[in-house]
């Protein structure tokens, strides 16, 4: 493993994702990716990409993911623990500061028609970003007929998420492995 | 003290099937939280989603919101903490012996059969939050111009939401 620089200390841990949650519009990731690999040169590109690969395998925020392998590796739990909370801190207050404006102003008709706007432009960035998961699929037949099964599944039947996830995941799992080319 | 247990039940469950991020897991929270329990309807719930998109921070942000609505700062604090517990731990956990798996078949083929179902996944959400929020001709407008400004342009998501919302502010839209 190519050392770069010393290991950082728990603080530096709070500080880098400090700054990288505040700056983290509309997502933290490219954000914690500068910060890691060009800023503070905690891990190399190669070593930042495997832990992402490992972080986005796993349940949960892939960045907060991110903060607790890194942190972990560095500092053990006190480290996963000051990176996870540098992240969160500000953020959660910020988000909860704008619910309570929502709270206060809802009912003045110029910030109901905007709220009624950003509601709907944020369903159609969902939408653009299911868009883009979706394109790698483009001509795989069988897994396209597993991500309509899966869509068909939680939008339309509404099943609940604990039972149908693991079912559809491990017959996929054995289809895909099964007709594998 | 039954809503916050209530919440942390909720949303440790969902830390755990969170694959792929919020994401992945707006379909189960709505049905939770509107379907289940009634602490909201569906439109504040996309109400909140927007909030949270607009925040900087994870996106997984939203469920500190949903506590906060609920129960006040106890209830963002109770499931700001029941959404990272759980796969906080198991990151804690798995992120030690990684290295030695990472070339193992059975991982490979778990990768690549997850990937289409976190893809069926997201569109549900998407589908859960357009259905909400699309309440008459000009929200179903913004949907169609933002959506195109989002896959076919490169100009910064928070430009795109900042502008619906001014046009809405104006008017013009929703």
């Amino acid at each position: 493993m190519p050392e770069t620089r010393p290991a950082p200390t728990v603080f530096d841990l709070f500080a880098g994702f400090f700054v990288a949650g505040l700056c983290g519009f509309g997502g933290v990731l490219p954000w914690a990716r500068r910060m890691i690999v060009e800023q503070r040169q905690w891990l190399t590109l190669a070593e930042f990409t495997d832990m992402l690969g490992l972080c986005q395998f796993l349940p949960g925020g892939n960045i907060m993911n991110v903060t607790i392998a890194l942190g972990s590796r560095f500092r053990g739990v006190p480290g996963a623990v000051a990176a996870f909370l540098g992240l969160m801190v500000t953020p959660v207050a910020i988000v909860i500061g704008l619910g309570v404006l929502y709270d206060r102003y809802a009912d003045l008709p110029p910030v109901r028609h905007a709220f009624t706007a950003l509601s709907a432009a944020a369903a159609a960035f969902m939408l653009s970003n299911a868009w883009k998961i979706a394109s790698p699929l483009r001509g795989r037949k069988l897994a396209i007929a597993v991500a309509v099964c899966a869509f068909l599944a939680f939008a339309v039947l509404r099943l609940p998420l604990p039972v149908a996830l693991p079912v559809l995941a491990l017959g996929s799992t054995a289809l895909l492995w099964r007709f594998r080319s | 003290m039954s809503t916050l247990v209530d919440l942390a039940v909720v949303h440790a469950q969902l830390s755990l099937l969170a694959f792929g991020g919020a994401a992945a897991i707006i379909p189960e929270m709505q049905r939770q939280v509107v379907d289940v329990h009634h602490w909201m309807d569906a439109r504040e719930f996309a109400a909140l989603y927007a909030l949270a998109q607009a925040a900087p921070g994870p996106n997984l942000m939203v469920v500190s919101l949903v506590g906060w609505r609920v129960a006040g700062f106890w209830g963002a604090l109770v499931t700001t903490a029941a959404i990272s517990a759980p796969s906080s731990i198991l990151t804690l956990l798995v992120s030690g012996v990684w290295y030695r798996f990472r070339d193992a078949p059975w991982r490979r083929a778990l990768q690549a059969g997850l990937q289409p179902v976190t893809a069926g996944l997201i569109m549900a959400s998407a589908a859960l939050l357009i259905r909400s929020t699309a309440v008459d001709w000009s929200s179903a407008a913004v949907i169609v111009v933002t959506a195109t400004l989002f896959v076919f342009t490169k100009i910064h998501p928070l430009l795109i939401l900042a502008g619906a919302a001014a046009a809405g502010a104006a008017g013009l839209a929703g």
